[in-house]
């Protein structure tokens, strides 16, 4: 991984995009690393696809610039940049073999001979395991494998930047775990530096180096996964990537390193971890995570602990899911099934108390 | 009970075979048995009878005469020349005109595409006899079209070349001119089919990979349209090679194309078995090319 303000390879200042009255994007401003998986994770319409297309050359932004290594693209088209993508719908040609389309990009370079670009075809083949289908058309492959001609069709002509348009949405589960893993070895492997949009925060989490949430056009947050999921600048970012508890809460004090709050819908103080900024009186949102709360039947020492009683539990195999109410509120809680064991041994049952417990750390505030 | 069964039976079965089944009732009744009959036909022997042609007899059962005819006689020979030369080049101009408008037609808003397709359309809703008509009087020595024409040609040509009007009735030029305009709509259409089911991402992804755009549509569009120009250009093909309204209004009595020698051998000469054999033989000439066309695209399509 390579920090972002070193390299800054690609640079996005102040880019928006507005169609008739509808702005697609808002003043966007970001840097990718040379090298970097960077996701630009968002549901539909947050204009990650309009940014996407805005660095493929196939969108001229409104207002503001992109630079990529150092060049500006305003006004160079699709066919004059070093950026190649990959489509969601892999958009392979269907009256080329898989060999044709893997060489297309190179078919009309006049720098490069006959043999260079057939031998550049037979390396992104290997790269991508299709060798042996290399003669077939694309309607005799599967979609696993209709994916990585894509895939090698992109990177066959040595792009600066590779866009990666929702890469695993057409896969099956299976699959999508397994490309994943390929996908990471072969951007370490060509040390091309990749753009995902994705809507699924499970494929922006395992493969991105970094990830620039977004929502209505605007980047919300961009940070490591682990930044975003465990120190979420805003509800929305913390509603959006993963499950949350959220409560309105108060701030009533401040013990350096913590925060002390009130909340209401959990009739307890709580302690916080503390964050810059805040004042004493100020409205906040108290956000846990359903796998930060420890389950118990006694009252666990320390921490912030409250009691409830079990509503619902569902039973996954390796885990467990709690719903447990308190009052009017419902709490989720995440227990991981560690120890083999029948009914008897979990934690609560329906309706049984049960204690609640999560350290400051844990928990996080939240201003926006 | 039985009446259920037969219900059950028709529901299941006979709704299908009934759907399935009319096509080809049509097609045995009005195609298929016409044809049996004008083969028959071809080799009766040409008598003062009414109708005017036997078997058997005092003439032979079959009578390989006027197919013999049509392969050696320069009448016929010709007749087919002309009338596939005049088919060919009209369809080669309906695809140079039709091609970038089936294309511009994809490439235009909804609402657009709809009032564009009207306009294609639109031109049917006129008599046939009338629009010929329409370029007889367009194409006369008299006309203010000619009279363009001819003062365009007489400013740009040597005084030596200058001319009163411009020949443009009673030619093939004037047999294609009409065939074009007559036919442009069946090359459009089904290039437009084929064309509006293409993925503009694959444009997309063309460009993307250094193709300017002149480039993605020789490499994406146009190999992918084949089928539709195929189609188009047998829609076009086909009848222009048989026509005979055309060529009878605005064509040269000298060079007659085949359908005017079909009608006359009929009509005039009362020459049925001849008539016959020119019609099958046409057919042969139209329907051979199109069933190897369709054997490879099968072939291709069954690999699929």
């Amino acid at each position: 991984m390579t920090t972002p303000d070193a390299a800054a390879f690609l640079r996005i200042e102040g880019v928006s995009k507005t169609f008739g009255h509808f702005q697609a994007v808002k003043d966007v401003n970001l840097t990718v690393g040379k090298g970097e998986i960077f996701s630009l994770l968002g549901g539909s319409g947050c204009g990650k696809t309009t940014l996407l297309r805005m660095l493929a050359g196939f969108e001229e932004p409104t207002s503001g610039r992109i630079f990529l290594d150092g060049r500006d693209m305003a006004g160079v088209p699709p066919w004059e940049r070093p950026v190649h993508m990959m489509f969601q719908s892999y958009a392979i040609f269907p009256h080329m073999t898989v060999e044709a389309n893997v060489g297309y990009g190179l078919k009309h370079e006049k720098s490069w001979t006959k043999a260079q670009r057939a031998a550049r075809v037979a390396e992104m083949l290997d790269l991508v395991q299709l060798t042996q289908f290399a003669k077939r058309k694309p309607h005799q492959i599967s979609g696993g494998q209709r994916q990585r001609v894509a895939l090698a069709r992109a990177l066959a002509r040595q792009p600066k930047l590779l866009l990666l348009d929702e890469p695993l949405a057409a896969l099956d589960k299976k699959l999508r775990e397994h490309t994943q893993f390929e996908l990471m070895s072969i951007q370490e492997r060509t040390g091309v530096t990749f753009i995902v949009v994705t809507h699924d925060q499970e494929e922006a989490m395992t493969l991105s180096d970094r990830v620039a949430v977004m929502d209505k056009g605007e980047v919300k947050q961009i940070g490591s996964p682990t930044e975003i999921y465990e120190f979420p600048a805003s509800k929305f970012v913390a509603g959006f990537i993963g499950s949350v508890n959220s409560f309105d809460a108060t701030v009533t004090g401040r013990e350096k390193p913590h925060l002390r709050l009130k909340v209401p819908a959990l009739g307890i103080e709580v302690t916080a971890r503390d964050v810059p900024g805040v004042v004493e009186g100020q409205k906040v949102t108290l956000a846990v995570r359903p796998e930060k709360i420890r389950l118990s039947k006694d009252r666990p020492e320390g921490g912030n602990a409250v009691q409830g009683h079990v509503k619902d539990l569902a039973y996954f195999g390796k885990d467990s899911l709690y719903r447990i109410r308190l009052g009017d509120t419902l709490i989720q809680a995440h227990a991981v099934n560690a120890r083999r064991g029948d009914e008897g041994s979990r934690v609560a049952d329906w309706d049984d108390a049960v204690w609640l417990a999560f350290d400051p750390a844990s928990a996080i505030v939240l201003v926006e | 009970m039985s009446e259920g069964r037969f219900a059950r039976w028709f529901d299941a079965r006979g709704w299908p075979l009934l759907l399935i089944g009319a096509p080809y009732l049509w097609l045995v009744v009005l195609f298929l048995l016409p044809f049996l009959i004008v083969v028959g036909m071809s080799v009766a022997t040409n008598t003062a009878t009414a109708p005017p042609f036997s078997f058997g007899g005092e003439h032979p059962w079959i009578n390989w005469d006027p197919f013999t005819r049509v392969v050696t006689d320069g009448l016929y020979l010709r007749a087919f020349l002309t009338s596939i030369l005049n088919a060919f080049v009209a369809m080669i101009f309906c695809l140079l005109i039709g091609y970038p408008m089936a294309l511009g037609l994809t490439r235009v808003s909804k609402s657009w595409r709809n009032i564009l397709l009207m306009l294609v359309i639109l031109p049917f809703w006129t008599s046939f006899l009338l629009r010929v008509y329409a370029w007889m009087g367009l194409m006369g020595k008299n006309s203010w079209f000619n009279g363009m024409l001819t003062d365009a040609w007489n400013f740009l040509v040597p005084l030596d070349w200058a001319v009163k009007s411009i020949p443009m009735m009673h030619t093939n030029f004037a047999v294609v001119l009409v065939m074009v305009y007559t036919y442009l709509p069946f090359m459009i259409l089904p290039l437009y089919a084929s064309l509006e089911r293409l993925d503009p991402n694959l444009d997309e992804a063309a460009m993307d990979l250094g193709s300017r755009p002149y480039r993605v549509f020789l490499d994406v569009t146009l190999p992918q349209s084949v089928p539709g120009m195929v189609a188009g250009g047998m829609l076009v093909f086909i009848p222009a090679a048989g026509e005979l309204v055309i060529p009878t209004l605005v064509g040269n009595a000298s060079q007659p194309m085949i359908g005017k020698i079909i009608q006359d051998e009929f009509g005039q000469a009362r020459d049925w078995p001849m008539a016959s054999a020119v019609a099958v033989a046409l057919l042969i000439l139209m329907v051979v090319p199109t069933m190897i066309y369709s054997h490879y695209q099968a072939k291709a399509e069954g690999s699929k």
